[in-house]
């Protein structure tokens, strides 16, 4: 595990540099805050209603989607390092995961998940 | 060509036959200078406006623009003018109504759906009431939508255009323009000025292509006063009318690419643009505010070097203009972005009263340098291109043909260039020469004349269009004699053009309807005048 | 304290300050080159005024936004929006660790790799950090309370995880090739066996198109797209704050770039330089320059692209991520699999 100390370390490091990037520039920076500067950006108007509404529900469709192929890939990472040994057997023993995975793939297109307009 | 104005004749055929549908319906029928107008009873306006749209000998099937005219010292208060157009038969037509205070009149929004800023206007500006209101939009304000406002202040909408869309996630389920952030009431501005003082003015409406403004409205007041320019004055008014048109459609090729992501093509179109202002400025001493038309010709004559300046540009520009189609043209993502967005059929253009590259992208070949030739356009050879499908794309290549086209017409301007007058000679319209007016007695009783009283048009109503970057710019002059108009009603395409947001962009993703507006070409100069 | 681990300490803390300077640096110049480059491509001058060349406008462009007003308008959700740029800016300062700039070599008596960190897991940390930098922006828009940051912020969220798929499915071909987690075995693979960039076009092309899309630079650049959304998911911010998503774009780019050169291009190798029998500095030396002149084809790439090609549209952008790339490199993996069991690569 030593070896990963170094990226802790620079984790810190960064985080240090962020928040004194932060610190020096609310310091030096002078806010006025006049109204127009506080009020949210809508083009020059006020905005005609709150943003914080319910919005369409395709994006969360992708990211389900996401969640479910990404597991594909989680699984593929160990496998593909020791692919050399695992040989033909492991390609087969692969191809299925992969082919149910598609199937479903397969059947979110049909669908128009994927889909836009 | 110097001398009176010739009017061509207009369709008189169309009062027999409203008299012989509608017997009683026409109240009133006045000619002046080539133009008809036709004062219809305010209850048969919309028989008469759907017959004289579906009838086949007439068919006028654009309405171009509605006047609403305020009286005080007559047996009726207002009078509300249809200015028509008929793109098959080319001929045009102006249609009145006269209306009481209190009184309102039928929209002809089910006649031509075009009518409906148009009218929204009148309303607005004169007072006359029309009836049904256009109907507002659908409510969208439930579930998952959110309304948005995109403008005033917003990277791509041209200036100060504000549309409050409703989305649906990425999808445009509804867009309401709101226009009018720049309205300066220059129609009526005009109506306390001479007609020479009201040049500036023009400047700014398509603040573009301000040649061009100058030479559309002073050509209406010469149309009103009945007179012609010599030839070189029409041969310099041509070639500021193209500039102009390359200097505008530069900007929105510029802007449309830049709207897209495309940065570069902005860049490279203005450095093409600087080397035109230069010539503008050169040749009026102004890049934008160029105010270089007055009545009876030209504010001043060619300044030394300036075709030769002209001549370079013309040897430069079409390679720089290659050079921007090759970025674009067979460009996947530019094609990707523009073809089947904003599609518009040429039926539904002309219902809404689209005119200039917007109409001919649908596959119309309506250009007023062709249909009514002003100027000498008939004498010129040009290509008027057309699209097929009304796209964004067909758009693109339309107005990057018609600049090629315009290179065309400013090199045959160049070379039949003839020496002589840039105005008309009459005392009455054109101010002396300084030397003689501080030396002749008579001559400065002209100039004095001409500064403090003005031009005195005839009794009279013209209607005069000339083809603008942005498409059919049209001025409507009402004369009571006077030195000022009594009544000024400016067509501006790009106003028109606007009310087609709705049909293209509705149903289409956020990011089609800023192709859509780039693709409109709207000036919010011109359409809020 | 353990010898082992204060030699360990000392040695990262001097790496990490002086690739933190590196980093910044190339970032902050990054800005100049971005301005004048697309200043030659447009035929301009760009920024020229600020030291010979513009070269001191980086500074005075820190200099800037250190005293530029900060304005934290009353309708944001305030914790939120405060960590917002921290948590897009550390994780870009931190994916660069794994990534190998250079050989080992020996230097003060001890064997030092030009790294800051030699794991086993290379390449899962760099995707770990990576896909922290979506958090910043789905939660800066979010906690905006404005129309703009939130359509950017979703836009870009749905964006960010479509392409971090075809990415991580790319990298699979790579890791199959090498047998290894670990950039530096990736890079020894690839000097002893070839270029992956050679047997492994399409997963290159894929892995380049996605770093596009990551870094949110055009043609895909959807989430912040100016001439729609104003500013996307940064509309409210300004100030450092505002200074900071863009640094971490910059620095992002560095990432990538060093990313494609590890995976795709042989890393710091330099073909054919064993038979000039450099002594071992100097070949240290050559590679790490062979290294950063191969990054710095890729930045070229990033500002060449970014001011040549229009934008996409968003569904044209999801649907390239899923019914093109996605397929694609599921299919680059079992080309990979062949490869590997014919013994080619």
């Amino acid at each position: 595990m030593i070896d990963y100390v170094p990226i802790g370390l620079q984790l810190v490091a960064a985080v240090v540099l962020a928040g004194a990037l932060l610190g020096l520039s609310t310091w030096l920076g002078n806010p006025r805050n006049s109204r127009t500067d506080l009020s949210p950006y809508e083009c020059g108007v006020d905005p005609i209603e709150p943003a914080g509404k319910r919005y369409t529900v395709r994006f969360y469709m992708v990211a389900m989607l996401f969640i479910l192929f990404d597991i594909e890939a989680a699984f593929l990472y160990p496998w593909a390092t020791i692919f050399r040994d695992l040989g033909p057997r492991g390609l087969f023993e692969m191809a299925v995961f992969i082919g149910v995975l598609l199937v479903g793939f397969l059947y979110c297109w049909r669908r128009g998940a994927l889909d836009w307009d | 060509m110097e001398g009176p104005y010739i009017a061509p004749d207009p369709p008189r055929f169309v009062v027999d036959r409203l008299n012989g549908r509608f017997p009683g319906s026409v109240l009133d029928v006045a000619e002046f200078r080539g133009e008809i107008t036709v004062v219809v009873a305010k209850d048969a306006l919309l028989d008469v406006t759907l017959f004289l749209r579906d009838d086949p000998e007439t068919a006028f099937d654009m309405l171009t623009v509605v006047t609403g005219t305020h009286y005080l010292d007559r047996d009726y208060d207002y009078e509300v003018l249809y200015h028509l157009y008929s793109l098959p038969k080319n001929h045009r037509l102006r249609l009145k109504v006269r209306l009481r205070e209190g009184d309102t009149v039928s929209s002809v929004t089910p006649v031509w759906p075009g009518a409906n800023w148009p009218e929204r206007e009148a309303r607005a500006s004169s007072g006359p009431s029309m009836r049904p209101v256009p109907a507002e939009g659908e409510d969208y304000l439930h579930g998952e939508t959110m309304v948005v406002n995109m403008g005033p202040s917003h990277p791509s909408t041209h200036g100060v255009l504000r549309l409050v869309l409703t989305l649906d996630g990425e999808v445009v389920k509804a867009v309401q323009p709101h226009v009018g952030y720049l309205h300066r009431g220059m129609e009526k501005i005009a109506e306390g000025m001479t007609y020479n003082q009201f040049v500036p003015y023009t400047d700014r409406l398509d603040y573009l292509a301000p040649l061009s403004n100058n030479v559309g409205f002073i050509l209406a007041v010469e149309k009103l006063l009945g007179i012609t320019v010599p030839a070189r004055a029409q041969v310099i008014r041509v070639m500021g009318c193209e500039i102009a048109r390359i200097s505008a459609h530069l900007l929105w090729l510029g802007t449309g690419a830049l709207d897209l992501g495309a940065a570069t093509v902005f860049f490279h179109t203005f450095r093409e643009r600087e080397t035109l202002y230069n010539i503008i400025e050169a040749l009026t001493g102004t890049r934008m505010t160029t105010s270089y038309t007055r009545v009876g010709g030209l504010a001043r004559d060619l300044p030394p070097g300036w075709t030769e300046q002209v001549r370079a540009f013309l040897g430069t520009f079409p390679a720089a203009l290659d050079e921007l189609d090759a970025l674009l043209t067979r460009n996947t993502i530019w094609m990707k972005r523009t073809q089947g967005i904003g599609r518009i059929s040429a039926r539904d253009a002309i219902a809404l009263g689209l005119t200039g590259p917007n109409l001919r992208g649908t596959g119309v070949a309506y250009d007023v340098r062709r249909t009514e030739p002003y100027s000498g356009y008939e004498t010129y050879e040009f290509d008027v291109p057309v699209g097929a499908t009304g796209d964004a794309y067909d758009r693109y290549l339309v107005r990057l043909e018609e600049m090629r086209q315009s290179v065309k017409i400013l090199d045959q301007a160049l070379r039949r260039l003839p020496d002589g007058p840039i105005s008309v000679d009459d005392p009455k319209i054109t101010l002396p020469k300084k030397e003689r007016v501080l030396t002749s007695m008579e001559e400065l009783i002209e100039q004095f004349m001409i500064v403090t009283e003005g031009i005195k048009g005839p009794v009279g109503e013209v209607y005069h269009a000339i083809e603008a970057p942005k498409g059919e710019l049209g001025f409507y002059i009402k004369s009571e004699g006077d030195k000022s108009p009594y009544r000024l009603q400016i067509r501006s395409p790009s106003f028109i053009n606007l009310q087609a947001i709705e049909t293209m962009a509705v149903g289409g993703l956020l990011s089609d309807l800023i192709a859509v507006v780039a693709s409109l070409d709207p000036v919010m100069g011109e359409v809020d005048r | 304290m353990d010898p082992d681990i204060a030699r360990v300490l000392v040695e990262s803390a001097v790496k990490i300050a002086l690739f933190f300077f590196i980093l910044l640096t190339v970032v902050a110049y990054m800005t100049l080159v971005e301005r004048r480059v697309s200043a030659w491509i447009q035929d301009r001058q760009g920024p020229n005024r600020v030291g010979p060349l513009g070269l001191l406008q980086p500074l005075a462009d820190g200099i800037k936004f250190l005293f530029k007003e900060e304005v934290t308008p009353p309708h944001v959700y305030r914790p939120v929006y405060l960590l917002a740029p921290m948590l897009i800016f550390v994780p870009a300062l931190v994916t660069f660790s794994v990534i190998p700039i250079g050989p080992a070599l020996e230097l003060f008596g001890q064997r030092v790799r030009l790294q800051i960190a030699d794991v086993d897991n290379g390449v899962l940390v760099i995707l770990a950090f990576a896909s922290m930098g979506v958090y910043g922006i789905a939660l800066a828009g979010w906690s905006s309370s404005n129309k703009y940051s939130l359509m950017g912020a979703l836009r870009s969220s749905a964006q960010l995880i479509s392409y971090e798929l075809a990415m991580g499915l790319s990298i699979v071909g790579v890791l199959m090739a090498a047998g290894s987690l670990r950039l530096n075995d990736i890079v020894q693979h690839q000097i002893e066996h070839g270029w992956n960039l050679i047997w492994q076009l399409p997963g290159f092309l894929i892995f380049l198109t996605a770093a596009f899309a990551e870094t949110n630079r055009l043609p895909f650049d959807l989430p912040e797209a100016e001439t729609e959304l104003v500013a996307g998911y940064h509309t409210e911010y300004s100030g450092m704050r505002f200074s900071m998503f863009y640094m971490a774009e910059y620095a992002n780019m560095v990432t990538a770039s060093a990313l494609a050169v590890t995976l795709y291009c042989g890393g710091y190798h330099v073909p054919g330089l064993h038979l000039l029998r450099l002594p071992e500095p100097a070949a240290a030396l050559v590679q790490v320059l062979a290294f950063g002149l191969k990054v710095g084809f890729f930045l070229f790439l990033y500002v060449w692209v970014r001011w040549t090609l229009p934008r996409f549209r968003y569904d044209q952008l999801m649907n390239l991520g899923w019914k093109v790339l996605l397929p694609v490199a599921v299919l680059h993996i079992l080309w990979v699999s062949f490869l590997v069991l014919m013994n080619w690569t």
